[in-house]
Protein backbone atom coordinates (compact mmCIF):
# COMPACT_ATOMS: atom_id res chain seq x y z
CA UNK A 1 0.00 0.00 0.00
CA UNK A 2 1.36 3.75 -1.29
CA UNK A 3 2.70 5.63 2.14
CA UNK A 4 1.58 8.84 0.04
CA UNK A 5 0.46 12.03 1.08
CA UNK A 6 -2.81 11.23 0.08
CA UNK A 7 -2.78 7.50 1.99
CA UNK A 8 -2.11 9.48 5.35
CA UNK A 9 -5.01 11.63 4.99
CA UNK A 10 -7.52 8.95 4.02
CA UNK A 11 -6.30 7.24 7.20
CA UNK A 12 -6.62 10.15 9.47
CA UNK A 13 -10.43 10.60 7.63
CA UNK A 14 -11.02 7.39 8.62
CA UNK A 15 -9.60 7.64 12.09
CA UNK A 16 -12.24 11.08 12.08
CA UNK A 17 -15.12 9.09 10.58
CA UNK A 18 -14.53 6.12 13.18
CA UNK A 19 -14.54 9.02 15.99
CA UNK A 20 -17.85 10.95 14.62
CA UNK A 21 -19.97 7.45 13.89
CA UNK A 22 -18.89 6.37 17.85
CA UNK A 23 -19.48 10.16 18.66
CA UNK A 24 -23.14 9.94 16.72
CA UNK A 25 -24.35 6.40 18.69
CA UNK A 26 -23.74 7.71 21.99
CA UNK A 27 -25.76 10.72 21.13
CA UNK A 28 -28.44 8.67 19.50
CA UNK A 29 -28.72 6.37 22.91
CA UNK A 30 -30.33 9.50 24.86
CA UNK A 31 -33.92 10.85 23.37
CA UNK A 32 -32.24 14.58 24.42
CA UNK A 33 -29.15 14.30 21.94
CA UNK A 34 -30.40 11.78 19.41
CA UNK A 35 -31.67 14.20 16.72
CA UNK A 36 -28.11 15.68 16.51
CA UNK A 37 -26.04 12.16 16.57
CA UNK A 38 -27.74 10.98 13.52
CA UNK A 39 -26.03 14.13 11.96
CA UNK A 40 -22.49 13.81 13.56
CA UNK A 41 -23.04 9.96 12.78
CA UNK A 42 -23.85 11.46 8.77
CA UNK A 43 -20.81 13.55 8.72
CA UNK A 44 -18.37 10.63 9.57
CA UNK A 45 -20.09 8.88 6.64
CA UNK A 46 -19.46 11.98 4.08
CA UNK A 47 -15.84 12.37 5.52
CA UNK A 48 -15.08 8.69 4.86
CA UNK A 49 -17.00 8.72 2.10
CA UNK A 50 -14.71 11.36 0.03
CA UNK A 51 -11.81 10.60 1.36
CA UNK A 52 -11.83 7.14 -0.61
CA UNK A 53 -11.69 8.96 -3.42
CA UNK A 54 -8.18 9.78 -3.24
CA UNK A 55 -7.13 5.79 -2.08
CA UNK A 56 -4.04 5.42 -4.36
CA UNK A 57 -4.45 3.18 -6.95
CA UNK A 58 -8.30 3.89 -7.34
CA UNK A 59 -9.71 3.90 -11.45
CA UNK A 60 -13.38 3.25 -12.55
CA UNK A 61 -14.14 6.36 -10.75
CA UNK A 62 -16.95 7.07 -13.03
CA UNK A 63 -18.61 3.85 -12.57
CA UNK A 64 -17.86 4.52 -8.89
CA UNK A 65 -20.13 7.38 -9.03
CA UNK A 66 -22.85 6.44 -10.80
CA UNK A 67 -23.50 3.53 -8.75
CA UNK A 68 -23.24 6.08 -5.95
CA UNK A 69 -26.36 8.33 -7.51
CA UNK A 70 -28.03 4.79 -8.52
CA UNK A 71 -28.00 3.14 -5.00
CA UNK A 72 -28.17 6.13 -3.06
CA UNK A 73 -31.08 8.34 -4.97
CA UNK A 74 -33.42 5.05 -4.49
CA UNK A 75 -32.89 4.64 -1.02
CA UNK A 76 -32.87 8.28 -0.94
CA UNK A 77 -36.65 8.29 -2.70
CA UNK A 78 -38.04 5.29 -1.03
CA UNK A 79 -36.76 6.44 2.42
CA UNK A 80 -38.27 9.85 2.21
CA UNK A 81 -41.41 8.64 1.27
CA UNK A 82 -42.60 5.47 3.09
CA UNK A 83 -44.80 5.60 5.56
CA UNK A 84 -43.58 5.62 9.89
CA UNK A 85 -45.80 2.24 9.68
CA UNK A 86 -43.35 0.75 7.11
CA UNK A 87 -40.24 1.65 8.81
CA UNK A 88 -39.57 -1.87 9.61
CA UNK A 89 -39.23 -3.22 6.46
CA UNK A 90 -37.21 -0.39 5.14
CA UNK A 91 -34.85 -1.09 7.85
CA UNK A 92 -35.10 -4.68 6.77
CA UNK A 93 -34.18 -4.09 3.23
CA UNK A 94 -31.22 -1.09 3.57
CA UNK A 95 -29.53 -3.65 5.96
CA UNK A 96 -30.02 -6.46 3.50
CA UNK A 97 -28.08 -3.83 0.85
CA UNK A 98 -25.61 -3.26 3.44
CA UNK A 99 -24.73 -7.49 4.04
CA UNK A 100 -24.99 -7.60 0.07
CA UNK A 101 -22.46 -5.09 -0.17
CA UNK A 102 -19.96 -6.52 2.12
CA UNK A 103 -20.72 -9.87 0.46
CA UNK A 104 -19.43 -8.48 -3.05
CA UNK A 105 -16.52 -7.03 -1.48
CA UNK A 106 -15.57 -10.84 -0.74
CA UNK A 107 -16.60 -11.67 -3.95
CA UNK A 108 -14.54 -9.24 -6.02
CA UNK A 109 -11.52 -10.37 -3.94
CA UNK A 110 -12.08 -14.07 -4.12
CA UNK A 111 -12.12 -13.85 -7.75
CA UNK A 112 -8.95 -11.29 -8.18
CA UNK A 113 -7.09 -14.66 -6.59
CA UNK A 114 -4.72 -12.46 -5.52
CA UNK A 115 -1.90 -14.46 -2.88
CA UNK A 116 -3.42 -13.32 0.62
CA UNK A 117 -2.55 -14.62 3.42
CA UNK A 118 -4.63 -17.86 5.26
CA UNK A 119 -6.44 -15.70 7.96
CA UNK A 120 -6.88 -12.70 5.14
CA UNK A 121 -8.57 -15.45 3.65
CA UNK A 122 -10.63 -17.20 5.86
CA UNK A 123 -11.77 -13.43 6.97
CA UNK A 124 -12.92 -12.50 3.30
CA UNK A 125 -14.83 -16.18 3.16
CA UNK A 126 -16.42 -15.86 6.72
CA UNK A 127 -17.54 -12.16 5.92
CA UNK A 128 -18.92 -12.80 2.63
CA UNK A 129 -20.53 -16.25 4.34
CA UNK A 130 -22.45 -13.75 6.74
CA UNK A 131 -22.83 -10.97 4.59
CA UNK A 132 -24.87 -13.01 1.84
CA UNK A 133 -26.63 -14.74 4.38
CA UNK A 134 -27.62 -11.06 5.78
CA UNK A 135 -28.15 -10.39 2.02
CA UNK A 136 -30.86 -13.02 1.02
CA UNK A 137 -32.17 -13.24 5.21
CA UNK A 138 -33.34 -9.40 4.61
CA UNK A 139 -34.98 -9.83 1.58
CA UNK A 140 -36.89 -12.26 2.38
CA UNK A 141 -37.39 -10.43 6.09
CA UNK A 142 -38.62 -7.01 4.36
CA UNK A 143 -40.85 -9.39 1.53
CA UNK A 144 -42.91 -10.76 4.67
CA UNK A 145 -43.22 -8.03 6.41
CA UNK A 146 -44.47 -5.95 3.27
CA UNK A 147 -46.92 -8.76 3.08
CA UNK A 148 -45.51 -9.95 -0.42
CA UNK A 149 -44.39 -13.03 1.22
CA UNK A 150 -47.81 -14.27 2.75
CA UNK A 151 -47.15 -17.70 4.62
CA UNK A 152 -43.97 -19.27 6.38
CA UNK A 153 -42.49 -22.13 4.55
CA UNK A 154 -42.12 -24.99 6.76
CA UNK A 155 -41.29 -29.02 6.19
CA UNK A 156 -40.24 -31.73 8.07
CA UNK A 157 -36.63 -31.99 8.46
CA UNK A 158 -35.78 -28.15 7.81
CA UNK A 159 -33.31 -27.71 10.79
CA UNK A 160 -31.40 -30.33 8.85
CA UNK A 161 -31.56 -29.02 5.40
CA UNK A 162 -30.54 -25.80 6.66
CA UNK A 163 -27.50 -27.22 8.82
CA UNK A 164 -26.43 -29.22 5.81
CA UNK A 165 -26.80 -25.72 3.77
CA UNK A 166 -24.44 -24.10 6.33
CA UNK A 167 -22.03 -27.27 6.71
CA UNK A 168 -21.66 -27.09 2.45
CA UNK A 169 -20.85 -23.48 2.67
CA UNK A 170 -18.51 -23.53 5.30
CA UNK A 171 -16.66 -26.16 3.47
CA UNK A 172 -16.58 -24.96 0.34
CA UNK A 173 -15.35 -21.80 1.77
CA UNK A 174 -12.74 -23.71 3.49
CA UNK A 175 -11.67 -25.18 0.40
CA UNK A 176 -11.83 -21.65 -0.82
CA UNK A 177 -9.27 -20.55 1.58
CA UNK A 178 -6.82 -23.40 1.42
CA UNK A 179 -6.88 -24.07 -1.93
CA UNK A 180 -3.33 -23.94 -3.18
CA UNK A 181 -3.35 -22.31 -6.14
CA UNK A 182 -5.95 -19.48 -5.22
CA UNK A 183 -9.70 -19.48 -5.03
CA UNK A 184 -10.91 -21.73 -8.37
CA UNK A 185 -14.00 -18.93 -10.00
CA UNK A 186 -16.57 -22.44 -10.07
CA UNK A 187 -16.09 -22.92 -5.96
CA UNK A 188 -16.60 -19.21 -5.09
CA UNK A 189 -19.74 -19.19 -7.52
CA UNK A 190 -20.97 -22.34 -5.53
CA UNK A 191 -20.04 -20.54 -2.30
CA UNK A 192 -21.89 -17.73 -2.54
CA UNK A 193 -24.87 -19.64 -4.43
CA UNK A 194 -25.29 -21.84 -1.28
CA UNK A 195 -25.05 -19.23 1.19
CA UNK A 196 -27.56 -16.90 -0.66
CA UNK A 197 -29.89 -19.96 -0.66
CA UNK A 198 -29.21 -20.31 3.40
CA UNK A 199 -30.19 -17.30 3.94
CA UNK A 200 -33.64 -17.64 2.41
CA UNK A 201 -34.45 -20.95 4.10
CA UNK A 202 -33.54 -19.94 7.36
CA UNK A 203 -35.44 -17.05 7.16
CA UNK A 204 -38.63 -18.18 5.37
CA UNK A 205 -39.97 -20.32 8.43
CA UNK A 206 -40.05 -17.70 10.51
CA UNK A 207 -43.01 -15.44 11.81
CA UNK A 208 -45.01 -14.13 13.39
CA UNK A 209 -43.39 -12.32 16.84
CA UNK A 210 -39.94 -13.08 16.06
CA UNK A 211 -39.80 -10.99 13.04
CA UNK A 212 -38.34 -8.22 14.99
CA UNK A 213 -35.44 -10.09 16.62
CA UNK A 214 -34.74 -11.69 13.32
CA UNK A 215 -34.14 -8.31 11.64
CA UNK A 216 -32.12 -7.09 14.63
CA UNK A 217 -29.99 -10.29 14.16
CA UNK A 218 -29.04 -9.59 10.04
CA UNK A 219 -28.26 -5.93 11.32
CA UNK A 220 -25.71 -7.18 13.86
CA UNK A 221 -24.54 -9.63 11.52
CA UNK A 222 -24.30 -7.52 8.44
CA UNK A 223 -22.17 -5.36 10.87
CA UNK A 224 -19.65 -8.01 11.72
CA UNK A 225 -19.57 -8.95 8.01
CA UNK A 226 -18.49 -5.26 7.52
CA UNK A 227 -15.62 -5.45 10.25
CA UNK A 228 -14.22 -8.70 7.90
CA UNK A 229 -14.02 -7.28 5.07
CA UNK A 230 -12.88 -4.53 6.67
CA UNK A 231 -9.78 -6.25 7.81
CA UNK A 232 -9.90 -7.66 4.81
CA UNK A 233 -9.11 -4.33 3.15
CA UNK A 234 -6.76 -3.39 5.81
CA UNK A 235 -9.72 -0.71 6.53
CA UNK A 236 -9.65 0.54 9.65
CA UNK A 237 -12.79 3.00 9.74
CA UNK A 238 -14.87 -0.50 8.02
CA UNK A 239 -13.61 -2.76 11.27
CA UNK A 240 -14.22 -0.32 14.14
CA UNK A 241 -17.46 0.94 12.74
CA UNK A 242 -18.80 -2.35 11.60
CA UNK A 243 -17.40 -4.13 15.00
CA UNK A 244 -19.45 -1.57 16.93
CA UNK A 245 -22.54 -2.45 14.97
CA UNK A 246 -21.77 -6.18 15.31
CA UNK A 247 -21.91 -5.84 19.02
CA UNK A 248 -24.21 -3.30 19.69
CA UNK A 249 -26.85 -5.28 17.40
CA UNK A 250 -26.09 -8.58 18.83
CA UNK A 251 -27.13 -6.88 22.49
CA UNK A 252 -30.22 -4.93 21.12
CA UNK A 253 -31.13 -8.38 19.69
CA UNK A 254 -30.39 -10.76 23.00
CA UNK A 255 -32.70 -8.22 24.91
CA UNK A 256 -35.26 -8.34 22.44
CA UNK A 257 -35.46 -12.02 22.25
CA UNK A 258 -35.44 -11.80 26.55
CA UNK A 259 -38.56 -9.42 26.76
CA UNK A 260 -40.55 -12.38 24.69
CA UNK A 261 -38.92 -14.83 26.96
CA UNK A 262 -37.47 -16.74 23.99
CA UNK A 263 -33.21 -18.07 23.26
CA UNK A 264 -32.30 -16.76 20.05
CA UNK A 265 -31.89 -20.27 19.46
CA UNK A 266 -35.37 -20.67 19.76
CA UNK A 267 -36.24 -17.78 17.27
CA UNK A 268 -34.46 -19.59 14.54
CA UNK A 269 -34.64 -23.06 14.89
CA UNK A 270 -38.68 -23.52 15.95
CA UNK A 271 -40.86 -22.21 13.73
CA UNK A 272 -43.43 -19.73 15.98
CA UNK A 273 -46.53 -21.30 17.25
CA UNK A 274 -45.10 -25.04 15.79
CA UNK A 275 -43.57 -26.57 18.32
CA UNK A 276 -45.99 -26.35 21.05
CA UNK A 277 -48.93 -29.31 21.61
CA UNK A 278 -52.54 -27.98 21.22
CA UNK A 279 -53.46 -24.65 23.08
CA UNK A 280 -55.93 -24.60 26.07
CA UNK A 281 -59.46 -24.22 25.36
CA UNK A 282 -60.86 -20.78 24.99
CA UNK A 283 -64.57 -20.71 26.17
CA UNK A 284 -67.27 -17.91 26.93
CA UNK A 285 -68.10 -15.48 24.03
CA UNK A 286 -67.52 -12.01 22.80
CA UNK A 287 -68.92 -9.46 23.41
CA UNK A 288 -69.55 -6.19 21.42
CA UNK A 289 -70.02 -2.50 22.46
CA UNK A 290 -70.61 0.61 20.83
CA UNK A 291 -68.55 3.38 20.17
CA UNK A 292 -70.97 5.37 22.63
CA UNK A 293 -70.83 3.34 25.80
CA UNK A 294 -67.49 3.08 25.37
CA UNK A 295 -67.13 6.88 25.21
CA UNK A 296 -69.49 7.30 28.44
CA UNK A 297 -67.24 4.60 30.53
CA UNK A 298 -63.90 6.54 29.28
CA UNK A 299 -65.54 10.60 30.54
CA UNK A 300 -66.71 9.23 33.49
CA UNK A 301 -63.30 7.24 34.30
CA UNK A 302 -60.57 8.00 36.85
CA UNK A 303 -57.79 6.38 35.56
CA UNK A 304 -57.38 5.02 31.50
CA UNK A 305 -54.56 3.33 30.26
CA UNK A 306 -53.84 2.73 26.59
CA UNK A 307 -52.07 -0.45 25.15
CA UNK A 308 -51.39 -0.02 21.56
CA UNK A 309 -50.61 -2.65 19.10
CA UNK A 310 -49.53 -3.54 15.54
CA UNK A 311 -53.30 -2.96 14.27
CA UNK A 312 -53.03 1.11 16.02
CA UNK A 313 -50.12 1.09 12.60
CA UNK A 314 -51.88 -0.29 10.52
CA UNK A 315 -54.94 2.13 11.09
CA UNK A 316 -52.39 5.25 10.92
CA UNK A 317 -54.96 5.64 14.11
CA UNK A 318 -52.29 7.01 16.17
CA UNK A 319 -53.25 10.68 15.77
CA UNK A 320 -56.92 9.60 16.59
CA UNK A 321 -55.71 8.32 19.82
CA UNK A 322 -53.55 11.19 20.74
CA UNK A 323 -57.29 13.34 20.21
CA UNK A 324 -58.72 11.00 22.27
CA UNK A 325 -56.18 11.13 24.75
CA UNK A 326 -56.48 14.99 25.21
CA UNK A 327 -60.15 15.14 25.07
CA UNK A 328 -59.70 12.47 28.05
CA UNK A 329 -56.97 14.76 30.01
CA UNK A 330 -59.19 17.80 29.53
CA UNK A 331 -61.76 15.80 31.89
CA UNK A 332 -59.55 15.29 34.30
CA UNK A 333 -59.11 11.46 33.35
CA UNK A 334 -55.84 9.99 33.96
CA UNK A 335 -54.50 8.87 30.58
CA UNK A 336 -51.10 6.63 30.09
CA UNK A 337 -49.80 4.75 27.30
CA UNK A 338 -48.45 1.18 27.95
CA UNK A 339 -46.33 -0.10 25.71
CA UNK A 340 -44.67 -3.37 25.21
CA UNK A 341 -40.82 -4.13 24.40
CA UNK A 342 -42.13 -5.88 21.31
CA UNK A 343 -45.63 -4.36 20.51
CA UNK A 344 -45.31 -4.24 16.65
CA UNK A 345 -43.04 -5.29 14.54
CA UNK A 346 -39.85 -3.56 16.74
CA UNK A 347 -39.19 -2.75 20.18
CA UNK A 348 -39.97 0.58 19.67
CA UNK A 349 -42.33 0.69 16.97
CA UNK A 350 -45.52 2.13 19.01
CA UNK A 351 -43.05 4.75 20.69
CA UNK A 352 -42.03 6.01 17.19
CA UNK A 353 -45.53 6.43 16.65
CA UNK A 354 -46.73 7.97 19.13
CA UNK A 355 -44.19 10.34 19.37
CA UNK A 356 -45.32 10.89 15.37
CA UNK A 357 -48.39 11.82 16.81
CA UNK A 358 -46.98 14.27 19.24
CA UNK A 359 -47.73 12.07 22.55
CA UNK A 360 -44.80 13.25 25.18
CA UNK A 361 -43.00 10.97 26.50
CA UNK A 362 -43.65 10.73 29.83
CA UNK A 363 -47.22 9.48 29.47
CA UNK A 364 -45.45 6.63 27.98
CA UNK A 365 -45.05 3.44 30.47
CA UNK A 366 -43.40 0.34 29.20
CA UNK A 367 -44.40 -2.95 30.62
CA UNK A 368 -42.54 -2.69 33.80
CA UNK A 369 -43.56 0.58 35.04
CA UNK A 370 -46.96 -0.01 34.48
CA UNK A 371 -47.72 -3.29 34.94
CA UNK A 372 -49.22 -2.81 38.88
CA UNK A 373 -51.05 0.22 37.69
CA UNK A 374 -54.10 -1.89 35.44
CA UNK A 375 -54.94 -3.45 38.64
CA UNK A 376 -56.77 -0.05 40.15
CA UNK A 377 -57.92 1.05 36.51
CA UNK A 378 -61.49 1.58 35.14
CA UNK A 379 -60.72 0.90 31.41
CA UNK A 380 -58.25 -0.30 29.41
CA UNK A 381 -58.29 0.16 25.94
CA UNK A 382 -56.89 -1.72 23.56
CA UNK A 383 -56.46 -1.16 20.02
CA UNK A 384 -54.86 -3.61 17.82
CA UNK A 385 -52.67 -5.37 20.34
CA UNK A 386 -53.02 -9.03 20.79
CA UNK A 387 -50.32 -11.28 21.88
CA UNK A 388 -48.72 -8.85 24.11
CA UNK A 389 -51.91 -8.49 26.44
CA UNK A 390 -52.98 -12.41 26.04
CA UNK A 391 -53.15 -13.83 29.66
CA UNK A 392 -52.17 -16.98 28.24
CA UNK A 393 -48.61 -16.25 28.28
CA UNK A 394 -49.04 -16.13 32.67
CA UNK A 395 -50.87 -19.46 32.79
CA UNK A 396 -51.17 -21.84 29.44
CA UNK A 397 -47.82 -23.84 29.69
CA UNK A 398 -48.90 -25.22 25.96
CA UNK A 399 -49.52 -21.86 24.95
CA UNK A 400 -46.37 -21.01 22.01
CA UNK A 401 -45.99 -17.46 24.33
CA UNK A 402 -46.13 -19.01 28.04
CA UNK A 403 -44.02 -17.39 29.77
CA UNK A 404 -43.76 -14.26 28.01
CA UNK A 405 -43.48 -11.60 29.96
CA UNK A 406 -47.31 -9.58 29.22
CA UNK A 407 -49.03 -6.34 30.39
CA UNK A 408 -51.47 -7.03 32.56
CA UNK A 409 -55.03 -5.66 30.79
CA UNK A 410 -56.98 -8.27 31.86
CA UNK A 411 -56.88 -6.75 36.10
CA UNK A 412 -58.33 -3.63 34.57
CA UNK A 413 -61.94 -2.96 35.66
CA UNK A 414 -62.96 -2.85 32.02
CA UNK A 415 -61.31 -4.15 29.05
CA UNK A 416 -62.65 -2.62 25.65
CA UNK A 417 -60.61 -4.38 22.69
CA UNK A 418 -60.78 -2.42 19.35
CA UNK A 419 -60.43 -4.75 16.92
CA UNK A 420 -61.12 -5.16 13.03
CA UNK A 421 -62.39 -8.91 13.08
CA UNK A 422 -63.19 -11.95 15.17
CA UNK A 423 -59.81 -13.85 13.62
CA UNK A 424 -56.73 -14.83 15.23
CA UNK A 425 -53.61 -11.68 15.61
CA UNK A 426 -50.52 -11.90 13.50
CA UNK A 427 -49.15 -15.23 15.68
CA UNK A 428 -52.10 -16.89 14.75
CA UNK A 429 -52.68 -17.66 18.63
CA UNK A 430 -56.79 -17.68 20.18
CA UNK A 431 -56.58 -14.80 23.04
CA UNK A 432 -58.33 -15.71 26.20
CA UNK A 433 -58.79 -12.17 26.99
CA UNK A 434 -60.92 -11.28 24.49
CA UNK A 435 -63.55 -13.78 26.51
CA UNK A 436 -62.91 -12.42 29.65
CA UNK A 437 -66.16 -10.85 31.70
CA UNK A 438 -64.65 -7.88 31.62
CA UNK A 439 -64.39 -7.82 28.31
CA UNK A 440 -65.79 -6.10 25.45
CA UNK A 441 -65.24 -5.96 21.97
CA UNK A 442 -65.57 -2.78 19.56
CA UNK A 443 -65.24 -3.91 15.88
CA UNK A 444 -63.75 -1.40 13.34
CA UNK A 445 -60.86 -0.05 11.92
CA UNK A 446 -58.67 1.35 14.37
CA UNK A 447 -59.01 5.00 12.81
CA UNK A 448 -62.73 5.07 12.20
CA UNK A 449 -63.64 3.77 15.62
CA UNK A 450 -61.00 6.14 17.79
CA UNK A 451 -62.95 8.85 15.65
CA UNK A 452 -66.38 7.54 16.32
CA UNK A 453 -64.85 7.62 20.55
CA UNK A 454 -64.05 11.13 19.80
CA UNK A 455 -67.24 12.07 19.18
CA UNK A 456 -68.87 10.01 21.66
CA UNK A 457 -66.55 11.95 24.50
CA UNK A 458 -67.48 15.41 22.61
CA UNK A 459 -70.99 14.80 22.41
CA UNK A 460 -70.87 14.29 26.51
CA UNK B 1 -0.50 -0.65 8.64
CA UNK B 2 -2.91 -2.62 10.44
CA UNK B 3 -2.25 -6.05 11.19
CA UNK B 4 -1.95 -8.88 13.30
CA UNK B 5 -2.60 -8.75 17.27
CA UNK B 6 -3.02 -4.38 16.29
CA UNK B 7 -6.57 -5.67 14.08
CA UNK B 8 -7.46 -8.21 16.88
CA UNK B 9 -7.16 -5.12 20.01
CA UNK B 10 -9.13 -3.00 17.13
CA UNK B 11 -11.83 -5.71 17.33
CA UNK B 12 -11.93 -6.43 20.89
CA UNK B 13 -12.21 -2.71 21.64
CA UNK B 14 -14.81 -1.75 19.55
CA UNK B 15 -16.78 -4.95 20.27
CA UNK B 16 -16.97 -3.17 24.10
CA UNK B 17 -17.64 0.07 22.57
CA UNK B 18 -20.16 -0.69 20.85
CA UNK B 19 -21.69 -2.84 24.06
CA UNK B 20 -21.30 0.08 26.64
CA UNK B 21 -22.75 2.23 24.27
CA UNK B 22 -26.05 0.42 23.34
CA UNK B 23 -25.96 -0.80 27.04
CA UNK B 24 -27.66 2.21 28.47
CA UNK B 25 -30.07 2.67 25.84
CA UNK B 26 -33.90 3.70 27.10
CA UNK B 27 -36.80 1.35 24.94
CA UNK B 28 -38.06 4.27 23.21
CA UNK B 29 -34.83 4.31 21.58
CA UNK B 30 -34.58 1.13 20.47
CA UNK B 31 -35.84 1.24 16.66
CA UNK B 32 -34.56 4.18 15.74
CA UNK B 33 -30.90 3.31 17.47
CA UNK B 34 -31.10 -0.04 15.47
CA UNK B 35 -31.75 2.40 12.54
CA UNK B 36 -28.88 4.20 13.17
CA UNK B 37 -26.66 1.19 13.65
CA UNK B 38 -27.97 -0.10 10.35
CA UNK B 39 -26.93 3.30 8.92
CA UNK B 40 -23.19 3.04 10.80
CA UNK B 41 -22.45 -0.16 8.62
CA UNK B 42 -23.32 1.89 5.79
CA UNK B 43 -19.76 2.24 6.02
CA UNK B 44 -19.19 -0.30 3.80
CA UNK B 45 -19.84 1.78 1.13
CA UNK B 46 -16.07 3.33 0.88
CA UNK B 47 -15.23 -0.78 0.93
CA UNK B 48 -17.40 -1.68 -1.73
CA UNK B 49 -15.66 1.56 -3.92
CA UNK B 50 -12.20 0.20 -3.11
CA UNK B 51 -12.89 -2.89 -4.32
CA UNK B 52 -14.62 -1.27 -8.00
CA UNK B 53 -11.94 1.31 -7.90
CA UNK B 54 -8.96 -1.82 -8.18
CA UNK B 55 -11.73 -4.25 -10.57
CA UNK B 56 -10.18 -5.48 -13.70
CA UNK B 57 -12.54 -8.26 -15.38
CA UNK B 58 -16.14 -7.50 -16.36
CA UNK B 59 -17.12 -9.91 -13.95
CA UNK B 60 -15.17 -7.41 -10.97
CA UNK B 61 -16.27 -4.88 -12.29
CA UNK B 62 -20.11 -5.84 -12.05
CA UNK B 63 -19.84 -7.35 -8.37
CA UNK B 64 -18.10 -4.18 -7.58
CA UNK B 65 -20.43 -1.68 -9.11
CA UNK B 66 -23.26 -3.74 -6.95
CA UNK B 67 -22.05 -3.51 -4.34
CA UNK B 68 -21.08 0.25 -4.68
CA UNK B 69 -24.93 1.02 -5.15
CA UNK B 70 -25.84 -1.59 -2.16
CA UNK B 71 -23.21 0.05 0.03
CA UNK B 72 -25.03 3.51 -0.92
CA UNK B 73 -28.65 2.23 -0.60
CA UNK B 74 -27.57 0.78 2.93
CA UNK B 75 -25.72 4.74 3.87
CA UNK B 76 -28.32 6.83 2.64
CA UNK B 77 -31.36 4.86 3.33
CA UNK B 78 -30.05 4.06 6.49
CA UNK B 79 -29.89 7.68 7.00
CA UNK B 80 -32.85 9.06 5.93
CA UNK B 81 -35.35 6.81 8.03
CA UNK B 82 -33.03 7.67 11.44
CA UNK B 83 -33.23 11.20 10.42
CA UNK B 84 -36.78 10.98 9.99
CA UNK B 85 -37.47 9.03 13.36
CA UNK B 86 -35.62 10.88 14.94
CA UNK B 87 -36.63 14.03 13.90
CA UNK B 88 -39.84 13.39 16.34
CA UNK B 89 -37.90 13.06 19.23
CA UNK B 90 -37.53 16.83 18.82
CA UNK B 91 -39.46 18.16 22.08
CA UNK B 92 -41.64 16.46 24.79
CA UNK B 93 -44.22 19.08 24.45
CA UNK B 94 -47.24 18.05 21.86
CA UNK B 95 -46.17 19.01 18.63
CA UNK B 96 -49.49 17.44 17.23
CA UNK B 97 -50.59 18.01 13.09
CA UNK B 98 -49.34 15.19 11.17
CA UNK B 99 -45.24 14.52 10.64
CA UNK B 100 -43.66 15.21 7.76
CA UNK B 101 -43.68 11.35 5.95
CA UNK B 102 -46.79 12.26 4.39
CA UNK B 103 -45.29 13.54 1.06
CA UNK B 104 -46.83 12.13 -1.72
Amino acid sequence: MGSGIASVLVSASYLLAAFLFITGLKRMSSPVTARGGIVWAGAGMVVATIATFFTPDMGNIVLILVAIALGGGVAWITGKRVAMTDMPQMIALYNGMGGGAAAAIAAVELFKGEAHSTVVLALAVLGGLIGAVSFSGSLIAFGKLQDLIKRSFRFRGQNFVNLALLLASVLVGASLVLAAAGPVPGMVTLFFGLALVLGVTMTLPIGGADMPVVISLYNALTGLAVAFEGFVLNNAAMIIAGMVVGSAGTLLTQLMAKAMNRSLANVLFSGFGETAGPQGEVSGSMKPIDAADVGVMMAFAQKVIIVPGYGMAVAQAQHKVWELAKLLQERGVTVKFAIHPVAGRMPGHMNVLLAEAGVPYDVIYDESEINAEFDNTDVALIIGANDVVNPAARTDKSSPIYGMPILNADKSRNVIVIKRGKGAGFSGIENGLFFLDNTHMLYGDGQAVAAALIQAVKAL
Amino acid sequence: MIDGFIALYIFMLAAFTGYEVIGRVPTILHTPLMSGSNFVHGIVLVGAMVALGRADTTLELVIGFLGVALGAGNAVGGYVVTERMLEMFKSSKPAGGPAAGKKH
